[in-house]
């Protein structure tokens, strides 16, 4: 009789053993099916974003590489907005609005920022145009010795443009 | 040496002066920008320009409003440990004043996530406006070097004086708003 009672407890623990069991096993599978459906952006994905970014706190050091708590706090608020579904324009922009342009590793194409992008360019062509012209000038002058700025009634120079002359002549003769 | 006579040959006059105006042009925003950084912060005495902070509950308060009444600008961050010595004291503060309706404070969040902003805020129970320093543009003005820096304006709208750093204690707070309530 007591045996049988014992075997009764044991099988009613057994099944609410067992229930409890299926139950954890469920509600586990069913978190982690969750989490998988929520896709949470990886490491690499919220850094691609970040480094085009800059915390004004840290001056320099792009944001996917700062080891500040203001930095690892923007870098959540990005991954935040990637599972909600924004795209990197949306959340570059909504940092340029919170924090203004400076946080952005390019400055945006307008007003005087303009300059950092039409300067280069102006200068290099400029710079390109100089030495072609130079290198142009440089090929089309003529070899020998430029006699233009030359005294020709310094008695020095006279005898050594008659002593050249005679060398040339000698030259010639030979 | 070059003849001169050569040089006018090879570079025509308008590229000459295209070039001296870009050169003369790219001078003077240089010596703009570096008037600017060197404009420095907002000196006692000198007057406060006006400026708008939109809180967290979405209200715009405007200095403007607040005409003949001592303003304090509290700069802070969630993230700034200094910041948390000073919160308890500033709530403290503003409670005293606040029925006068004489003082007014400003928490000027700055460089923050808005989540952890308002988790701040509760965890220190401040009641006094609070909002995001939106593009930066409060701090620049100020130009301030860090957080936590408080600066206290008079009833005429001039900068009273500034602390950088936290206040060590409620009297030190006090201290600095007292003298401009009586002026």
């Amino acid at each position: 009789m007591s045996q049988e009672k014992f075997a009764f407890h044991l099988d009613k623990n057994f099944t609410i053993g067992t229930i409890f069991l299926i139950f954890f096993i469920l509600f586990v599978s069913t978190t982690m099916v969750f989490a998988q459906n929520g896709t949470p952006p990886t490491d690499n994905e919220v850094n691609a974003i970040a480094k085009d970014l800059y915390c004004p706190v840290c001056e320099n050091t792009p944001l996917d590489v700062c080891p500040t708590v203001a930095c690892a706090q923007w870098r959540d608020m990005i991954r935040e907005k990637l599972t909600a579904g924004w795209s990197k324009e949306q959340i570059s922009q909504y940092f340029v609005d919170q924090y203004g342009d400076r946080v952005l590793a390019e400055p945006p194409k307008r007003g005087f920022n303009w300059l950092v992008y039409v300067l280069p360019p102006i200068f290099f062509l400029g710079g390109c145009i100089l030495v072609y012209k130079n290198l142009r000038k440089f090929k089309n002058q003529k070899p020998g010795v430029d006699s233009g700025n030359m005294d020709k009634n310094d008695p020095y120079m006279q005898e050594v443009e008659e002593a050249l002359q005679l060398m040339n002549r000698k030259d010639q003769g030979n | 040496m070059e003849n001169p006579e050569e040089t006018k040959k090879t570079l025509p006059r308008w590229a000459v002066v295209t070039a001296f105006v870009v050169l003369l042009g790219f001078l003077g925003i240089l010596g703009w920008g570096l008037k600017n950084a060197q404009q420095g912060p907002v000196k006692v005495g000198q007057p406060v320009p006006v400026f708008n902070l939109t809180t967290f509950d979405g209200q715009v308060v405007s200095t403007s409003d607040l005409k003949g009444k001592v303003i304090v600008v509290n700069f802070w961050a969630s993230w700034c440990k200094p910041c948390e010595q000073e919160a308890a004291e500033l709530e403290e503060a503003w409670q005293s004043y606040r029925e006068s309706d004489q003082v007014y404070f400003f928490g000027v969040d700055y460089v923050d996530t808005e989540t952890q902003a308002k988790k701040y805020i509760e965890k220190f129970n401040i009641t006094y406006p609070n909002g995001p320093d939106l593009r930066t543009s409060i701090s620049q003005l100020f130009r301030i070097t860090g957080v936590p820096e408080t600066y206290v304006i008079d009833k005429n709208g001039n900068l009273a004086n500034a602390k950088i750093g936290p206040y060590e204690s409620l009297a030190e707070i006090k201290q600095m708003i007292d003298p401009l309530i009586s002026e």
